[in-house]
């Protein structure tokens, strides 16, 4: 896997001075970002730094106030139409709560972009569904159960299964082992590194936990009040030099980052 | 705070909210007449929507039906006009209670599950999950609603109608002894087909009305559990209203000068 982004190549991803609140609050503040292709990017910040924010406004979800988002050079902030569609093509995103939807059985699940929006066959699709659920280990028979019968490591398995299905470019992973024990978490870090590997996917994925960070990462970046503080390779992140990053990593109370708690 | 700014506030909000609605409702209705269409999601909501609010509109009108025979009777008896109650009977029905009463009891069922579905959906991002998925999300939910719900409303109302003035036969035959033939028949005489078609037109806006509240309301909640629960009531109270007042609107424009 490379290490940063190929210097004779254009980034897959690359945001400029992207700005983003809701009413007073203040989000992303000039988000500067560039992801090479086939590049693995972790974004790590704490609690409401605006993560899922960033990706949103990627995805086209939410639209930044100001500032570019260029996708293989292509600037799409507010992008509609045909041009959305093609866009979002290009992506399969991993929810922080799975999100899979309730009313569908599993494997409708996995395959609901190839059947809703590509016009598959149902039984391709479902065979398509079966092979993906396999890749991540799950067995067919999970496949006709519906999500509500699934535990959450399952749920996100499924989850992860139906981001790669349509063998997207890019690929989004928004925590993706938040309220996950410690191996469920290493499992879908493992299955995350393997399946972005075999696709050759670009990857951009925010978390808080540092032991995910460190696997999946080619390069790790650091939010903190809305702008990226602090950027560069994974070996480099236990002596970046940075206090903001040092106190992050290792979880400290004390240090420049100042949690927003009320004395009593 | 200064009652003043509060009255401005609500003012300037109420107007907010009416823009945000009446854009949320064009861009609905535009996605109702452009590809591509999920022919299956529009089935299950006919089977939802019309098909299970069988019963509990059947019920209703059957018992309206019953109730508007006696208190007719109670009424007209006394100046020996027994013989109009068939006839009114049928015009309170088809013009009136059938559709509000059904549109009100489906506006309970069908438009608080609407809302609850979709705010669960938002809350959960399976919303954001379907843009994520190259699906649009007011195309593949919201369309199909407000499709089924604006068809099968009219079916719905048909049935009604005609289980209420079932109703209203059952108590005058059996209970007030009319003979069944003549009822029947005064049933008929003074019924025109625009009694039954206003109603029907009546009963398709109600249809929208209840759909539209359900996904507005489902697709724009915020924050929880306690969000999903909000966007649920004011699903129900909105329509109900709105039914009540469009209710009023649609008679005046169906039978002006009459």
């Amino acid at each position: 896997m490379t290490e940063t982004a190929h210097p004779d190549h254009q980034p897959k991803i690359e945001l400029t001075g992207v700005h983003k609140s809701f009413g007073e609050k203040k989000i992303l503040r000039g988000v500067n970002l560039s992801i090479g292709k086939s590049e693995s990017v972790v974004v790590i910040g704490g609690s409401g730094t605006g993560k899922s924010v960033l990706l949103k406004c990627i995805l086209g979800i939410l639209h930044p106030e100001s500032g570019n988002i260029k996708i293989d050079g292509k600037d799409v902030v507010g992008v509609r139409g045909r041009a959305k569609d093609k866009h979002l093509r290009k992506f399969g995103m991993l929810f922080q709560g799975s999100a899979l939807f309730d009313s569908l059985p599993v494997w409708q699940n996995v395959a609901f972009r190839p059947l809703q929006a590509q016009g598959m066959k149902k039984k391709e699709a479902r065979d398509l569904a079966i092979a993906t659920l396999g890749s991540v280990g799950l067995s067919p028979a999970v496949g006709d159960l519906y999500p509500a019968e699934l535990s959450g490591g399952m749920q996100k398995r499924v989850a992860l299964a139906r981001a790669i299905a349509a063998k997207p470019e890019i690929i989004f992973f928004d925590e993706p082992t938040t309220g996950l024990d410690p191996i469920m978490s290493d499992v879908i870090n493992e299955l995350i590194v393997k399946c972005v590997r075999e696709l050759g996917a670009t990857t951009l994925t925010i978390t808080h936990d540092m032991a995910s960070a460190r696997k999946i990462a080619d390069r790790i970046a650091m939010l903190h009040e809305g702008h990226i503080i602090w950027q560069g390779p994974k070996r480099d992140i236990d002596h970046s030099g940075n206090p903001y990053v040092d106190q992050f990593i290792h979880g400290r109370a004390e240090g420049p980052i100042r949690m927003q708690v009320r004395k009593v | 705070m200064n009652p003043l700014a509060l009255i401005g506030h609500t003012f300037l909000e109420f107007l907010a909210a009416t823009g945000r609605l009446g854009h949320f409702t064009s861009r609905s209705i535009s996605h109702c007449f452009r590809r591509p269409f999920y022919w299956s999601q529009i089935g299950r909501q006919f089977v939802d929507i019309g098909y299970f609010s069988l019963p509990v509109v059947g019920l209703t009108a059957l018992f309206t039906g019953m109730v508007l025979a006696l208190q007719s009777y109670s009424g007209f008896s006394r100046f020996d006009a027994e013989s109009a109650i068939p006839t009114v009977v049928v015009l309170s029905i088809t013009r009136e209670l059938g559709p509000v009463m059904a549109g009100l009891m489906v506006a309970g069922r069908i438009g608080a599950a609407i809302a609850a579905e979709l705010g669960t959906m938002r809350v959960t991002e399976q919303i954001d999950a379907l843009t994520t998925l190259s699906t649009n999300p007011q195309k593949y939910l919201i369309a199909p609603r407000l499709i089924a719900s604006t068809l099968v409303m009219p079916l719905l109302v048909l049935i009604a109608d005609i289980i209420g003035v079932f109703g209203g036969f059952l108590v005058c035959v059996y209970r007030l002894k009319f003979n069944a033939a003549n009822y029947i028949s005064q049933s008929w005489q003074y019924l025109e087909f625009r009694d039954v078609t206003s109603g029907l037109w009546k009963a398709a806006v109600f249809g929208f009305i209840i759909a539209l509240m359900g996904c507005f309301n489902g697709f724009n909640s915020k924050g929880g559990a306690q969000g999903v629960g909000a966007a649920t009531t004011n699903a129900v109270v909105t329509a109900s209203i709105l039914i009540l007042v469009s209710n009023y609107l649609l008679t005046g424009i169906f039978f002006s000068g009459k």
